[in-house]
Formats: C-alpha cells, structure tokens, sequence
C-alpha cells in the first residue's frame, strides 16, 4: 500500500490507466471478432460457436450477393490503388528528393496536404470535380480510384523518402562516378536499395484503401460501388446480423496480415528502427 | 544538367495528379460556393471570379451573425471537439508517460497495443461500441449492473436507462474520443521519449520534487507533443459526420459535418454545402499550416542532430 502513504513516488496509477485504456480500446473490437462466430443471430447473447456468418449457404459473407459483393469491390479498388498510386508516388519521391530549390517547396507542402486534409472536404471536392468538371467520368469506380490515389499518394511519398533520405546520395554518386547514365543510376542502384520502402508503402497504401470510409463513399454511383467500409456504415444501425461483424473481421485479416508482411520485409532489410516508425505511419 | 531534368520529369506526373485532383477539385469547391445552382437544383460553379455570385456567401454568414441554425450546429461541433479534445488529453497524457517513462520490459508490447487500433478499419470500432451498448447490449447491462449508468442518468449525461444511442451527445463525445485518441497518444508518446533523461535527474539532484520536476521540466518538454496530437487530433474530429451517425442518428447531435454531409449528399442543397465545406476548410487551414510547419521543423532538427 505504498502508494496510498505516497501516491507521487511510485506511478503504479500509470501503469493501471494504460492497462486500463489498452483494454477499453481492443477489449471492444475483440468482442466484436467474437461474435462475428455466434451460431444465433444476436450479437449481443452468446449462442454457441459457428461459421455460419462466414460460409453458411444463407446471410453469410460467402453466400450474400451484398456482402459478397461489398468485399469484392473494396478489393478490386484496394488492388487498383495500389497499382496506380504506387509508381506514381515512388517517382514524385525520387523527384522531390533531388529536386532542389524553386518549385520544390511548394510541391512539398502540396504532397502533404491531403494527409492532413480532413476527409470531408476531399470528398466534397472531389464530389463536385467529377460532377461538374468531369461529369464523363462521373461517379463510380474510377472515381473512387482516383479519390483514394490522392492520399496514398502522399503515403507512398512519405515513406520512400524516409528510404532514399537514409540511403544517403553516396551510392548513386559512385555510380555516376563509374560512368552510369542518370537511368542507370536509377535502375540498377536506386531502385533495388528502395525495393522494401516500396513493398511497403504499396502494403500501407493497400490498408488505408481497405479501411478508406468517406472519399469512397463520396465518389460511389449505385449499390454496386459499396465497400465493406460503407456497408457497416449503412447497416450497423438496422437490424443487421453477426455476417457483419465476419465481414468487419476479414477486411480487418486482409488489413492485418498485409501489414504484418510489410513490417516484415522492411525490418529484414532496412533495420528495426526504422520499422518502428513505419509502424506508426498507418494512421 | 541532363540529371536536374531527370528529377523534374520524374516529379512531373504526381505534381500533375494532385493538382488537378486536389487543387482543381478544390477550386470546384469554391467555384460551386461563389456559383448559383440550375432549375433541378443542381450546382453551376463559376469558374471566373470576376463573375462570382456573393449570394450564398453571404446568406450562411448572415445566419451565422444572426446565432441562426448552422451557427449553433457550428458551436455545437467547436463545444464536441474541445471537451472531446480536453479528455483526450486527460487520459492519453499518463497513457503516453507511462509508455515512455515505466513500461520498462514491456514498451514493447505496450507501443503495440497503442498501434493496433490504426490498423483496425474505424467503422469496426464504431460497429463495436454500437453492438455494445444496443438496449440489450453487453455494454448497457455491465453499466447498469456496476452503477455507471446510475451516475450518468443523475448527472444529467444520459436521458433515460438504456438509451445510450438515441442522440445522447454524451456518447458523440466519448465515441470521438475512442476513435481519435490513438493520433493523439503516439505523438506524445514520441514527444515524451525523446525527453533526455538526465535532464529530469539533474533536476532531481537540485532538489527538485518528483512533482515539481514533472511540471518544471518533462510537461514543458512535452508541450510539442500535446500541441502536435491535439492538432491531428482535432483536424478528422472537426470533418467527422459519421460518428454522430452512428452513435446518435438524431440531428440533435448534428456536427458541421453532419450538416455538410445531408446537403452534399442526400439533399438538394449543394452550393449551401459547399459555402459550409469552404468555411470549414478556411477555419481548419491554420492548423493544417501549423502541423505542417511543426513536423518540417522536426525533420530538420533529426536530420541536422
């Protein structure tokens, strides 16, 4: 009981509010995972343990055109974004980094804008661009490609000019020195030390497509461009049943696992530390 | 020479790409709020602005000087943000100093589990917490059972037993708090990290109490940090709609957001809903400039240290 005589010496109330607040944050979202294998319909009353939500021949995540289709689009953008968003930002990084003075600044900032932007007024934005700028585009699928490349853009920038910045210029100036064209340089040398920044920034951009709520949202025509984002959105008040809590829980695999991988690979080849900091950047 | 180029074209198509899918389709957004709107109400911008149309402009202004309706959905957002902010950092500030300071051995593990729920789609959260406390919610009954429910109905915080999703802004505020405070707490906790620890012990050697050390020396240090957070913090809270939603569905408990999104998307009022979003974006650029400014600083003391 020393910290009832001396409540300031030892920070044992720390450790009980962070534990505390470890399991009020995933406590939750466990017992949502759990349900999600509930034999009953509730998600409230344990019913006994089932797959039922997730392969049974009625409602389940497998057999509900809704569902079912729900996860294929979210895939099929996460797929595309990834695609289109990852050369594209690999190329404005290695750009920005060797780009010095005028312009650069700005395109900086510009780079950096979306990551901060709050996601509304992206999604208005882009919204009223495809109505009335693009109205030949208009809304749907490409529209929601384009939206979400937007900001993970700025991921994949982010994270390969954490690479190329501890890298260091060494290594393609010894290239230069030995005669190498500037595409060579960048074939041979760079590209090659940058293969684990880009395998995960094309993981994180991949993540934040899957969880992306708002600019998808924004940018969908009709029932066939929801997302499993937008479907707990639209559902979770309703009467819905425990198949979407399983949806909830394989965008929430795929999610993790490609994460996972991407700690992975970047830790074997570009140290802990900065895998650390790669961890925190999905957010 | 050659090479200068190489970089530049190499920038070229992400600098295309964001200015017309950022900058243009924000100008739309102000075009749209200085334009007019056609006979199906559909929005006409006005891409000029020598011919722009103050007309819109003007009318959400005026209601906002007149304390009208989007000026108390307006005040209603800015009182959510701050007590949701203000708790954020009541509870994140030990979470983070803990973490930094005494987890010893279990840093590791502990850094995980403050990581994991930005890995974890955010409407999965809210789905948690709506299954949780649904009138017959697991949630509701443990309330109910261990006195929570009581203290909150005599506070005045919860209208009536059971009701915690029929647009009570006491849960909006708790949910934003649950959704958005990881943002807050990693940037403290790097914040508090990154506080040399001989600092503190040469405070301690001058005689310092642990109190005083702390309020002396780690909490002004950390200010960075807390400024830092509250700012990513705030930036999606302000934007949010979607929380409300969830949690609320009434239009008590309307955000700017909320009233963003019913006239965008649902209803027929898109030159109003972009007079909103502009005001929005306009009240929230500061603190973008100033989160932006604060990291390229940073970067440039790690690069430099």
């Amino acid at each position: 009981m020393s910290w009832f005589r001396n409540p300031w010496g030892r920070p044992r109330w720390l450790g009980v509010v962070t534990v505390l607040y470890i399991l009020w944050s995933v406590v939750p979202v466990v017992l949502a995972i759990v349900f999600a294998f509930n034999a009953g319909r509730s998600r409230t009353t344990w019913q006994g343990f089932s797959f039922r939500w997730f392969t049974g021949s009625t409602g389940s995540v497998l057999h509900d055109p809704a569902l079912q289709g729900a996860l294929k689009h979210t895939l099929l953008l996460a797929v595309i974004c990834v695609a289109v968003s990852t050369p594209l930002g690999v190329s404005l990084a290695l750009g920005l980094q060797r780009w010095r003075g005028r312009g650069s600044g700005s395109v900086n900032t510009l780079m950096l804008l979306p990551l901060v932007t709050p996601e509304i007024v992206m999604g208005v934005a882009l919204l009223l661009l495809f109505l009335r700028v693009f109205p030949e585009i208009g809304l749907g699928t490409t529209a929601q490609v384009i939206g979400q490349v937007t900001f993970t853009l700025s991921y994949v920038v982010v994270i390969v000019r954490g690479r190329l910045t501890s890298i260091g210029p060494e290594y393609e100036e010894a290239a230069a020195d030995l005669g190498a064209p500037p595409h060579d340089q960048l074939r041979r040398v760079l590209l090659p030390l940058l293969a684990p920044a880009i395998i995960a920034a094309a993981a994180i951009s991949f993540a934040v497509s899957i969880d992306d709520f708002v600019v998808t949202q924004y940018l969908s025509s009709d029932a066939s461009t929801t997302t499993v984002s937008m479907l707990l959105y639209a559902t979770a008040r309703g009467a819905p049943t425990p198949a979407l809590n399983a949806i909830a829980t394989v965008a929430l695999v795929i999610t993790l696992v490609t994460l996972s991988l991407a700690f992975l690979v970047y830790r074997r080849f570009a140290g802990g530390k900065e895998a650390a900091a790669l961890a925190a950047m999905e957010m | 020479m050659h090479s200068r180029w190489t970089w530049r074209i190499l920038a070229l198509p992400g600098v295309a790409w964001l200015s017309i899918f950022f900058l243009v389709a924000f100008y739309a957004v102000v075009s749209v709020a200085f334009g007019n709107q056609d006979t199906l109400s559909q929005p006409v911008p006005f891409w000029n602005p020598l011919n722009w149309n103050v007309g819109y402009v003007i009318g959400v202004l005026r209601d906002l000087w007149h304390a009208g309706p989007f000026f108390i959905v307006f005040v209603r957002t800015i009182k959510f943000v701050a007590i949701a902010m203000a708790l954020s950092i009541a509870l994140g500030y030990p979470v983070a100093y803990f973490a930094a300071r005494h987890a010893g051995r279990w840093k590791g593990i502990v850094l995980l589990m403050l990581i994991v729920p930005f890995w974890i789609n955010y409407l999965m959260r809210m789905l948690a917490w709506i299954n949780l406390l649904a009138p017959d919610g697991l949630g509701t009954r443990v309330m109910h059972d261990v006195g929570i429910e009581r203290l909150f109905l005599s506070a005045g915080l919860l209208a009536q037993r059971g009701g915690w999703l029929d647009g009570q802004p006491t849960t909006v505020i708790l949910a934003l708090v649950y959704g958005y405070i990881p943002f807050l707490i990693l940037p403290l906790f790097a914040a508090l990290d990154r506080i040399d620890q001989r600092q503190i012990e040469a405070a301690r050697d001058l005689g310092a109490s642990p109190l005083s050390a702390f309020l002396r020396v780690t909490l002004p240090l950390s200010v960075p940090g807390i400024l830092a957070g509250t700012v990513l913090v705030a930036l999606p809270m302000f934007g949010d709609y979607y929380t409300a939603d969830l949690v609320s569905a009434s239009t008590q408990t309307n955000m700017v957001g909320n009233q963003i999104d019913e006239f965008m998307r649902q209803g027929s009022e898109k030159v109003t809903g972009a007079v909103l979003t502009l005001l929005l974006a306009l009240l929230l650029l500061v603190l973008m400039f100033y989160y932006l400014r604060s990291t390229r600083r940073a970067g440039a003391e790690a690069s430099a240290a």
